[in-house]
């Protein structure tokens, strides 16, 4: 397996590895603010997760990291969010070379109703210019980095809405993959699925981390605590405690954190 | 909690309502309704079958041969008197009707599909609240007033184009079809474009796809069956439309390709024949069951195939 080689020069050749840094971050639906000064760096190569009760603003900040947010009318924000020396949230910005880098897996599976060899390659085909031979290569490679070719790769012809919710989200993940990404935003990934499929697909996330830098937002505390690196403690708009994930579940600073990590909260 | 909460009164006496009166109105309200729906069917087969009863005078009588019926390209129903020299080949009537569809759906389909594409992907919401309304009474117009636009402005406007036309064709006929069926189309694959989930059309942007990278590759294609069944819908109805071309395509049946001819259509010959002063009972008056029953099994066919379309081409959603 090798790596596939994208051509977003200034942001891989960086010399050092991508980093978000969110600084004096508020973003609000309308009138109503749902982040207000939000501060947190995510390192690059680690699975850091969003937690907090719902309604807290954690989709948000995920939303406006790969710019989905420009699609509500009602969306604006202000402060600073950068991927390296890339500054997201100005309009120069090229939402289209942005999301390049930064691919998204959401809450509920969403393939195309194509084939399972048409959901991987439809990426590649909007963004490179590559042979048969080379898109072969690539769909088998992000399929296998998905953890799913060898559940699929006698029937990629098949539809892919004929695969299972837990196998759906996977070849989601080898389709976001697939444009070779550096960050991967994951929304909620496994709260449609069943304990199996979500085993899975947290095992293929805490294999991920060793190629891109994971941001996953999840309600499930043992989630948070099983594969990610760092959590990040949202409440009512605010990052009120961050850390690594282990100092964070067993010796929270805050008795809120506390209680939200135990359970109590609520 | 609160534990010392009151138990409520209607919770202490629980005096339910007799359900057996409910399940009885419910009998009732249910036998209605299918009588409703049953007396629609009746209809349906009591019209079909007097087609196939008047029609079977046309057909059984000694002076109307099938092969004729269905090969021949001479129709002289209307301009013949003497009923063994009259001619009854349904062609001309046919590529009357086929050639007005045509240009029809030429107009309808692309216009319609871009317009759907417009209003359910690109427009703001400002842009659809005005256009939408406005569709809508492009629907609302009598077929009439299409007639009379066919007569006193397209086609003027096409022989000014080009003086080969004649006052009375084929082409300003279809033009005129075609605005009456656009609405149809675009509203009926707007409806389509639109059910297909928002989730798809996130997946293309985050995966760095534009507005017309989602339109194209991803909204189009999971509405297909929506979208093809829309533009059947417009064909069996440009095929069905009578007074557009009763009124703009002439009464001359005549088998050709060109455009710019005068072309009775099936529908046109058949509001021709009841206006004439033809007695009921002739085979000439009974051939417009004949040209209806035609019309009908093309109109019919055309369903039958929208939903084995809708059938293939369905993608489901959980």
């Amino acid at each position: 397996m090798s790596e596939p080689t994208t051509t977003a020069a200034n942001l891989h050749s960086a010399p050092e590895p991508p980093r978000i840094l969110i600084e004096n971050f508020d973003a609000w639906y309308g009138d109503f603010q749902a982040l207000r000064n939000v501060g947190a760096r995510i390192a690059a190569h680690q699975v850091t997760a969003l937690i907090g009760p719902s309604g807290c603003g954690k989709s948000t900040l995920l939303k406006w990291i790969n710019r989905m947010n420009d699609l509500v009318p009602s969306a604006h924000s202000q402060g600073t969010l950068r991927i390296g020396d890339l500054n997201i949230l100005a309009p120069t910005t090229d939402v289209v070379a942005l999301r390049r880098v930064v691919g998204m897996v959401f809450q509920k599976p969403n393939p195309f109703p194509k084939s399972i060899y048409d959901n991987v390659a439809f990426g590649p085909r909007l963004h490179f210019k590559i042979s048969q031979t080379d898109m072969d290569e690539l769909v088998e490679w992000s399929l296998r980095k998905a953890a799913l070719w060898d559940e699929v790769k006698d029937r990629l012809r098949k539809p892919a809405l004929s695969l299972s919710g837990g196998q759906q989200q996977r070849l989601c993940i080898a389709r976001t993959i697939a444009i070779g990404p550096e960050v991967l935003l994951m929304d909620e990934p496994c709260s449609a699925l069943d304990p199996a499929s979500t085993a899975k697909i947290e095992d293929l996330i805490y294999e991920l981390r060793a190629h891109y830098t994971i941001l996953i937002v999840t309600h499930n505390m043992q989630q948070a605590s099983r594969c990610s690196d760092h959590t990040l403690f949202f409440l009512q708009g605010n990052v009120v405690e961050s850390g690594p994930t282990e100092e964070l579940f067993t010796r929270p600073k805050l008795k809120q954190t506390e209680d939200y990590v135990t359970g109590k909260y609520g | 909690m609160n534990r010392r909460l009151p138990i409520p009164n209607a919770l202490q006496s629980k005096r339910y309502r007799a359900t057996g009166s409910a399940r009885r109105s419910e009998r009732v309200v249910v036998a209605l309704l299918m009588t409703c729906a049953l007396g629609t069917v009746a209809l349906s087969v009591l019209i079909v079958l007097m087609l196939l009863w008047e029609s079977w005078s046309f057909f059984s009588s000694e002076h109307v041969s099938m092969t004729q019926f269905l090969f021949g390209i001479r129709w002289t129903a209307l301009e013949v008197r003497e009923v063994d020299k009259v001619e009854f080949g349904i062609w001309p009537l046919l590529s009357g009707t086929l050639r007005v569809t045509g240009i029809a759906m030429l107009i309808a389909w692309p216009m319609g599909l871009i317009t759907a594409i417009y209003l359910s992907e690109f427009a703001s919401n400002r842009v659809r609240r005005i256009l939408k309304p406005s569709l809508e009474i492009l629907a609302g117009i009598p077929t009439v007033v299409f007639g009379y636009f066919a007569v006193l402005l397209i086609s003027p406007g096409l022989q000014w184009f080009s003086p080969s036309f004649d006052t009375f064709n084929a082409t300003s006929a279809g033009i005129a079809v075609g605005i009456l069926c656009l609405p149809l189309v675009c509203s009926l694959a707007e409806d389509a474009l639109s059910a297909v989930p928002t989730s798809l059309r996130e997946a293309v942007y985050s995966l760095g796809g534009t507005r017309m990278n989602t339109a194209l590759s991803v909204v189009v294609p999971s509405a297909l069956s929506g979208v093809i069944s829309a533009m059947l819908l417009a064909f069996s109805r440009a095929l069905g439309e009578t007074m557009v071309v009763a009124l703009a395509a002439g009464t001359l049946a005549t088998f050709t390709l060109d455009p710019r001819q005068q072309s009775q259509t099936m529908t046109g010959f058949i509001v021709e024949m009841l206006k004439s002063d033809l007695e009921y009972g002739t085979v000439q008056y009974y051939s417009l069951f004949g040209v209806a029953l035609a019309l009908f099994v093309i109109t019919f066919g055309m369903t039958l195939l929208g939903q084995l379309i809708r059938r293939r081409y369905r993608e489901v959603y959980q």
